[in-house]
């Protein structure tokens, strides 16, 4: 009973925190499409004719075994694998097509446990060009924290990435994927590392973000408990789309049950 | 002070002041990127590019050099994108094959020895000109750090973290592999092949030992380098000794005092 309520309380900060982040709350106008999408290592195909839809203020996501291609269909949209089929991020309000800016919360960092690398380091590395070997600015160690404090992770700004723990180093990077506000996030969910109690945390704050921003959210997820209670939609995937709906939909479907068992 | 009383002594002091500090820099990103490897294959490369030149007849060496090095870490950079093999593997096969290659031309009619200088490299025969253009590699390689280190570090933690923000990382890749290509080439004949790796990596090794952040890292991996470089140099003055290897004995006791200091800069 304690724990639900520092869990409400904590729930309501959080909301108010992101509440800073953007005016705008989710508006369900704008629409990322993504229509026939294939990715082909040589002729073997790793994911074909993938079809998903979604508006802004809603969680989709994305289960499925081991090589699915969940991994890949993130790669492609972040156009780090060449793909075919089209990605449109269309604004129904004007009806128009813009850019689409992503922010993606990678699984793991590709980073020795003793690299010489603070919070700071990487943030600034990927948000600013004032270059991290040789100085380090007032205005954007600020800016740094205010966005870091959006995710409770303020106090870690000095601390090396080799000792966050798998909790504290996804909210950072959470933070990083944030700035600046994108239309979609991309979250790739560790396997590990992280604890059921820092997971929930996870799953809470990005609910509230994307009640407060104007973004998508698309994850892929491992822990299917989770998606049960937080995600809109589920797309299971299985090189291509299996089944696609409300959590209880996919999760009761025989193409469900083939997977998982 | 009185080996600075010779010529060959002062230039060499002034081309280990350049070459330290390009090393300690450089060194940073390639040991955070762990491409410890990828530098020592292109080491290993600068023999057949020697070859090469030696075979089309080109008066000096370092053109063909230069061009084989900047051909072989874009192909190696290529492969490593699409080979599925391990990159470690990959690389060795690359280096072990350009060693091999180089040697076969050089050692044709038993002229090797001519060439063996290249294994240990000879800082002291380092001339005016040849110091003129480090300072240009020097340069260039701190322009380049300065506008492009923020986006090379981003892609060397996560290429996919790096691709959401918008970063050019093929780009990156490839400017950098280029990068270390023509420094290695070009500093290569004054601290040789067997020993240029372990002056790009262990100085930096030793600063990450007891630094938490960039600047930190990047502070004493220059200042480790330029004091094992110095070191060393005037130590085997004395000594009588080669200057690259005294100098790698240094670092490497640097390495050894910093990886037991580190629970002092750690706690």
């Amino acid at each position: 009973m304690f724990g639900s309520l520092e869990k409400k309380k904590r729930n309501k900060e959080l909301k108010k925190r992101a509440g800073h982040l953007s005016e705008r709350a989710a508006c369900g106008l704008h629409c990322i499409k993504m229509e026939d999408i294939g990715v082909y290592a040589g002729k073997t195909p790793i994911i074909e004719h993938v079809n998903v839809h979604i508006h802004c203020g809603k969680l989709t996501a994305i289960i499925g075994r081991n090589g699915a291609g969940k991994s890949t269909l993130i790669k492609a949209i972040l156009g780090e694998v060449a793909h075919e089929g089209t990605i449109e991020f269309r604004d129904m309000k004007e009806n128009k097509v813009k850019k689409l800016k992503i922010g993606y919360v990678p699984q793991y960092l590709n980073l020795k446990k003793d690299a010489p690398v603070s919070v700071y380091d990487l943030f600034a590395s990927c948000i600013s060009n004032v270059p991290v070997f040789l100085c380090r600015k007032k205005a954007l160690y600020n800016e740094i924290l205010n966005r870091l404090a959006l995710f409770e992770a303020e106090n870690l700004i000095d601390k090396r990435l080799g000792d966050l723990s798998g909790g504290e180093l996804q909210r950072v990077l959470l933070s990083i994927a944030c700035t600046p506000v994108p239309n979609l996030l991309l979250l790739d969910e560790p396997v590990s590392g992280v604890d059921r109690k820092g997971m929930e945390l996870f799953y809470r704050t990005i609910h509230n973000l994307k009640e407060k921003y104007d973004l998508s959210v698309i994850l892929v997820s491992h822990d299917l408990t989770l998606v049960k209670e937080y995600a809109d939609s589920v797309i299971l995937l299985d090189k291509t789309v299996l089944k696609e709906g409300t959590p209880e939909e996919v999760m009761e479907s025989p193409e469900f049950h083939e997977i998982f068992g | 002070m009185e080996f600075l009383s010779y010529g060959f002594m002062r230039n060499a002091l002034i081309a280990i002041c350049i070459i330290t500090p390009l090393f300690g820099m450089l060194g940073t990103m390639i040991v955070n990127n762990r491409m410890a490897f990828f530098s020592d294959a292109l080491g290993h490369s600068a023999l057949t590019g020697m070859a090469l030149g030696v075979v089309l007849g080109v008066a000096g060496t370092d053109l063909p050099m230069l061009l084989f090095a900047v051909c072989f870490a874009l192909v190696l950079n290529h492969m490593k994108r699409k080979s599925s093999a391990s990159t470690d593997t990959m690389i060795s096969v690359f280096s072990s094959l350009g060693t091999a290659v180089g040697l076969v031309i050089l050692s044709r009619g038993g002229n090797f020895s001519k060439y063996s200088a290249l294994l240990v490299g000879d800082i002291l025969s380092i001339t005016g000109k040849e110091i003129l253009c480090l300072v240009v590699v020097l340069a260039v390689t701190f322009l380049f750090w300065l506008f492009c280190f923020n986006k090379l570090h981003a892609c060397s933690i996560n290429k996919s973290l790096a691709k959401s923000k918008g970063i050019p990382v093929r780009l990156m890749e490839d400017l950098f592999g280029v990068l270390i290509a023509v420094i290695v080439m070009l500093s290569i004949k004054w601290v040789g092949v067997l020993l240029i790796n372990a002056l790009l990596i262990l100085p930096v090794a030793a600063a990450a030992n007891i630094s938490s952040n960039m600047r930190e890292y990047h502070l004493f991996s220059v200042i480790l380098s330029v004091a094992s470089g110095l070191i060393g140099l005037i130590l085997s003055y004395y000594l009588n000794a080669a200057a690259g290897p005294t100098i790698v004995i240094v670092a490497a006791v640097f390495f050894a005092a910093t990886f037991f200091a580190k629970p002092l800069f750690r706690s």
